[in-house]
């Protein structure tokens, strides 16, 4: 995965700090000054609209037509055969969806929730809160890919820690943690916990220190205890980074893949969709068409939360 | 390497057959590797310098130290004897795979090393490789009906010229075989009987690991094989049969008899550890290709390591033999070129295998007159396998469709050793969209 | 949001009004936290246990792990399996590779990312906003969305083979860095977009009054002042294209052209059931990101929520 959503944060961005009447129009500049903007905006808009935008195109475009990914000429219409394959034939798919809605939920209810927690209790007056954070915070620093290896070590059956602390290790009751099926996505979830409170921790950090503090001066005066004052005062009050803070569980959720590739290649349990849309992407196991469809799948259900950030983001802004 | 799924497994058989450790050496050693495919490397000696010879360039995928070296020998001899100069040009073995269409469209090599099967025949009805009937004419009496069938493209015309080869079967420790009064199973019957005797004494009678997947195809292929035949195999690899054919639920349902006696941990598993668990006696035996025997470092073992072909079940006894095919190929540019053939007709040659033979000794040459005095007896009962099959498989992920064995039945088989059930209409209906799309 | 604001997440100025309110709902609650402490404690522990166990199994030889067991504290303890993994792993050609990627896209990212940053934060223009959503867009968006097509674009190019050993894109490390800059524009205009938002309009006004053009007043007025944001954004990217595993996954096909994070797939591969040398790989793995992390902490954590804050 590339890199963590980081907090694209600033939901009320620049808005009240300059009124934009005062940014100047193209119109006043001279024509030198236009070529060398119209540079400026051309190669990343370039960069983008090529490796990012035409492509995400393009594979809706493939996932209604089969192609061997020989000659350009050698595409050809399919009509919904594709989304059929996806929807009513691939024994993966289903699981695939259940275990992306697994991963998501088991994140907003114990991942998530853990990160908040972190950062409630450490935004206390609390002793060595630097080390705290060092220590939750330090696993968001490692690549998902390289998590599941250090995990591997704690999962193994005959060699890793969790079996010899339940001391079923070498024993016909040793599990085999990330190998079978019925445990396995439970596993990878906790590894991925292991990262994603820490990210959340520290993002939550942040928007509370960015409460007012006079909203909590005047609900301590008030007699509200800190219970009441974070549910009715804080809470509400950090409305923007909790949009920030759902939208990266749900996109974290559905961009999940290096930690199962790593551990499987994403199968015998821990089959997702980002994981389908590789198996047929590259390589003699390429089938364009389907692993096309599979990609406009992901798509869809990711603009959901994007179309919503988005436009929570910038409705506020630029009028 | 490209993680594919099929990526991975080439990669996890390559990398045996190679030799253990090699890997490391060859990751070190491979950006001198991209330099020569870049410039183009000659591999020394061009004997008559002048000789009026032709010149090929050949494309390789033997990237690792052994294999390397083991064709620039074979290129260097042919080029002692016609006088003709070759351009070797090295790729990474998982990379060559990953855009072989694409390097056969684009400007590919006159010669490239490939596999038999599905793989061979696949490029050769796109058209993109050339037609070595001709070669064959020549080299045809030098090799088994077998070898000859598994070299031929679906119009019966010859694409591929083997190089070496090396079967599958079951392995075993030949003393703890005899100190328990085992014997050699003939039968299927047989094969669960002393399946049964293990699992009486505690040991897992059939160390069977499918954590990558693939190994399972191989006891698909040969239950398949055994019960229906080679030709409906082949049909059904090229998916001119049905899956949810009363063929394939035998086959099936035949394998159920054997769940019970595999490990219980096999789905987490790689055929690492499994034969692992056959060296310490674990294990009684275990269903792999011949590189098993390079995971048995310690030589006692390893000369205690034995062999037998995969029981009969109930047609042609164990006639066919799955023994992936590894050799060379023309690129439709290189069907122009004498230079090229004649290099193709040399490896169809004993002295062509041996020169690569001399070098890499993990496997089995196929050549009818190479030199075999020097194999040790292991090898050359395996090489007698061969050279009696009537037919010779490529392994499901050579003979199908990549898609197919990778994303559709791998799958489908691990989900049957956990569960004992498998839905074969829905593997058909996969099957059909799938080859629909080729 | 201002510039101190973003960068002062973990240093808050004594005396702030909220040490009092705290320390004074506190005082009210009287010394209640210690569940606190020990709830912090305990989930600490827990968080270090797979870093620890880690660098524990590192260090002991296999050849007692073998004899004594994983979970046992006999035996020797030294570096072998370093020195054995450095050896065996290739790591120095993986290392470089991580290099010639996150250098090259961390630089393009932020020249790319600032000049847009620039022309729709301080100019306004038809499109600028569109622009804006659909380059945050595009960074959200899952990569294997958009993979497929891109990696038969990149076969498609047809390439001298001085220049690519593949005759194509595919296979080449500048690749990888083009679909990483790509990913990475989106995130970093909208970020430091904000940031130039609260850069006075009147200093722009005031060099373009002394005749300085687009340029200059990109490179010479509004950069400088951006330096706290490139900084913290740069650390912060480095981190990412470090730890980035897909885009060589799909793009790269020779082992040897792999950055660290991918080829981590094949140290477990080869080191197979030497959990010692893997766990020694593991542990050299993660030391870059973790020499960056304790030395740019501050500067790492104020790129994440950079923005975050409300100003």
């Amino acid at each position: 995965m590339s890199a963590p959503l980081a907090a694209l944060g600033d939901t009320e961005a620049g808005s009240g700090v300059r009124p934009p009447a005062r940014r100047r129009r193209l119109r006043q500049l001279g024509t030198r000054d236009r070529v060398v903007l119209g540079i400026m905006v051309g190669i990343p808009v370039l960069i983008q609209a090529l490796l990012v935008w035409i492509p995400t195109l393009a594979s809706v475009g493939l996932s209604f037509a089969k192609w061997d990914g020989l000659a350009l000429s050698s595409i050809q219409g399919n009509g919904l055969t594709n989304y059929r394959f996806v929807f009513t034939e691939s024994p993966q798919f289903w699981p695939a969806v259940l275990h992306n809605v697994t991963w998501l939920l088991f994140l907003a209810v114990i991942g998530t929730p853990l990160g908040l927690l972190l950062a409630v209790l450490l935004d206390q007056k609390i002793r060595g809160t630097r080390i705290y954070q060092t220590v939750f915070f330090l696993p968001v620093m490692l690549s998902l890919a390289l998590i599941g290896i250090i995990w591997e070590l704690i999962y193994s059956q005959d060699n890793g820690l969790l079996n010899y602390l339940l001391g079923t290790s070498g024993t016909p009751h040793a599990i085999d943690w990330f190998g079978d099926s019925k445990v396995n996505l439970w596993a990878a979830l906790v590894a991925a916990t292991w990262r994603h409170a820490g990210y959340i921790m520290i993002l939550y950090l942040a928007g509370l220190k960015g409460v007012d503090p006079s909203l909590r001066e005047a609900a301590s005066l008030d007699g509200a205890n800190g219970r009441q004052t974070f549910f009715r005062i804080v809470f509400p009050a950090m409305a923007p980074t909790n949009v920030i803070i759902v939208v990266i569980t749900v996109i974290e959720s559905l961009r999940a893949f290096d930690i199962v590739w790593v551990i499987n290649h994403g199968t015998n349990g821990l089959e997702l969709l980002s994981v389908l849309v590789v198996q047929y992407l590259v390589g003699e196991t390429q089938v364009i068409g389907i692993g096309s469809a599979f990609a406009v799948v992901l798509l869809i259900i990711s603009l959901v939360p994007i179309v919503i950030y988005l436009s929570r983001t910038f409705s506020t802004k630029e009028r | 390497m490209a993680e594919t799924a099929s990526g991975r497994f080439q990669m996890d058989r390559r990398s045996l057959v190679k030799g253990l450790g090699l890997g490391a050496v060859g990751l070190i050693s491979a950006p001198v590797l991209a330099a020569c495919s870049t410039g183009g490397s000659s591999s020394g000696s061009s004997g008559g310098s002048g000789g009026g010879g032709g010149s090929l360039t050949f494309g390789s995928n033997a990237s690792d130290p052994t294999p390397k070296q083991a064709y620039a020998a074979f290129v260097s001899a042919f080029e002692k004897k016609s006088k003709d100069k070759v351009t070797v040009n090295t790729s990474d073995h998982n990379g060559f795979q990953d855009k072989i269409s694409n390097y056969l469209q684009g400007s590919p090599d006159d010669a490239f090393t490939w596999f038999a099967g599905y793989r061979m025949r696949y490029y050769a009805k796109k058209g993109l490789v050339a037609d070595v009937s001709d070669v064959w004419a020549k080299i045809g009496s030098n090799f088994s009906d077998g070898l000859k069938a598994a070299s031929t493209g679906e119009d019966g015309k010859q694409y591929f010229v083997p190089n070496y080869n090396y079967p599958w079967g079951f392995f075993y420790r030949k003393s703890f075989w005899a100190d328990n009064g085992w014997t050699v199973p003939a039968t299927f019957d047989d094969l669960i009987a002393v399946s049964k005797k293990m699992k009486a004494k505690g040991i897992i009678p059939i160390a069977f690991t499918d954590k990558d997947q693939w190994p399972a195809c191989g006891t698909f292929d040969y239950l398949n094989m055994r019960i229906n035949g080679y030709q409906f195999h082949v049909d059904l690899c090229a998916h001119k049969q049905g899956w949810d054919t009363p063929q394939v639920q035998e086959v099936f349902t035949t394998w159920k008899e054997l769940l019970p006696y595999y490990d219980p941990s096999a789905a987490g598993l790689t055929w690492q550890e499994g034969a692992q668990k056959l060296g310490k006696k674990q294990a009684g035996m275990m269903l792999l290709g011949s590189f098993i025997t390079q995971q048995f470092t310690d030589p006692a073992v390893l000369a205690d390591i034995d062999f037998f072909p995969f029981p009969s079940v109930k047609v042609e006894g164990t006639d066919s033999v799955e023994a992936p095919i590894d050799g060379l190929m023309l690129s439709k540019k290189g069907g122009q070129n004498q230079a090229a053939k004649d290099m193709l007709a040399f490896m169809g040659t004993g002295a062509g295998q041996q020169a690569y033979y001399s070098v890499d000794k993990s496997n089995i040459m196929t050549a009818k007159d190479a030199d075999t005095s020097g194999y040790s007896a292991f090898t050359k009962k395996l090489s007698e396998v061969i050279a009696n099959a009537k037919h010779i498989s490529q392994f499901f992920d050579r003979d199908a469709l990549p898609a197919m064995a990778a994303n559709v039945l791998e799958p489908a088989m691990l989900n049957f050793i956990k569960s004992g059930t498998i839905n074969l209409s829905n593997i058909e209906s996969q099957a059909k969209t799938l080859y629909a799309q080729q | 949001m201002t510039s101190t604001t973003s960068t002062a997440t973990t240093a808050r100025p004594k005396g702030d009004v909220r040490d009092v309110a705290v320390a004074r709902s506190r005082s009210k609650r009287g010394g209640t936290l210690w569940p606190t402490y020990l709830f912090l404690t305990v989930m600490a522990l827990i968080w270090l246990v797979p870093l620890l166990w880690a660098i524990y199994t590192s260090l002991r030889p296999k050849a007692d792990t073998d004899k004594y067991g994983y979970f046992s504290v006999a035996g020797n303890f030294n570096l072998d399996n370093y020195f054995q993994a450095w050896t065996q792993g290739g790591f120095i050609n993986y290392f470089g590779n991580s290099v010639l990627v996150t250098i090259p896209t961390v630089i393009l990212t932020l020249l790319f990312a600032s000049m847009m940053a620039f022309a729709v934060s301080r100019y306004s223009w038809r499109f600028n906003v569109t622009l804006l959503i659909m380059f945050t867009a595009g960074n959200l968006l899952p990569p294997q969305v958009l993979a497929t097509p891109l990696f038969e674009m990149f076969k498609l190019v047809q390439l001298p083979y001085a220049i690519s050993d593949s005759g194509t894109m595919l296979n080449q490390l500048y690749s990888v860095v083009l679909a990483n800059t790509a990913f990475q524009i989106g995130f970093c205009t909208f970020v430091l977009s904000n940031y130039m938002k609260a850069i006075p309009i009147e200093l722009s006004e005031a060099a373009r009054v002394d005749g300085a053009g687009v340029w200059t007043q990109y490179a010479r007025v509004i950069m400088p002042l951006t330096r706290p944001a490139l900084a913290a954004l740069g650390t912060l990217e480095v981190i990412f294209i470090y730890n980035d595993y897909f885009w060589p996954l799909i793009l790269i096909q020779s082992g040897n052209k792999l950055p660290i994070t991918t080829a981590i797939n094949n140290l477990q591969g080869e080191f197979l059931s030497n959990y010692n040398l893997l766990a020694a790989g593991a542990v050299i793995t993660m030391i870059p990101t973790l020499v960056v992390y304790l030395a740019l902490q501050r500067q790492f954590i104020a790129g994440l929520t950079l923005g975050a804050n409300k100003g």
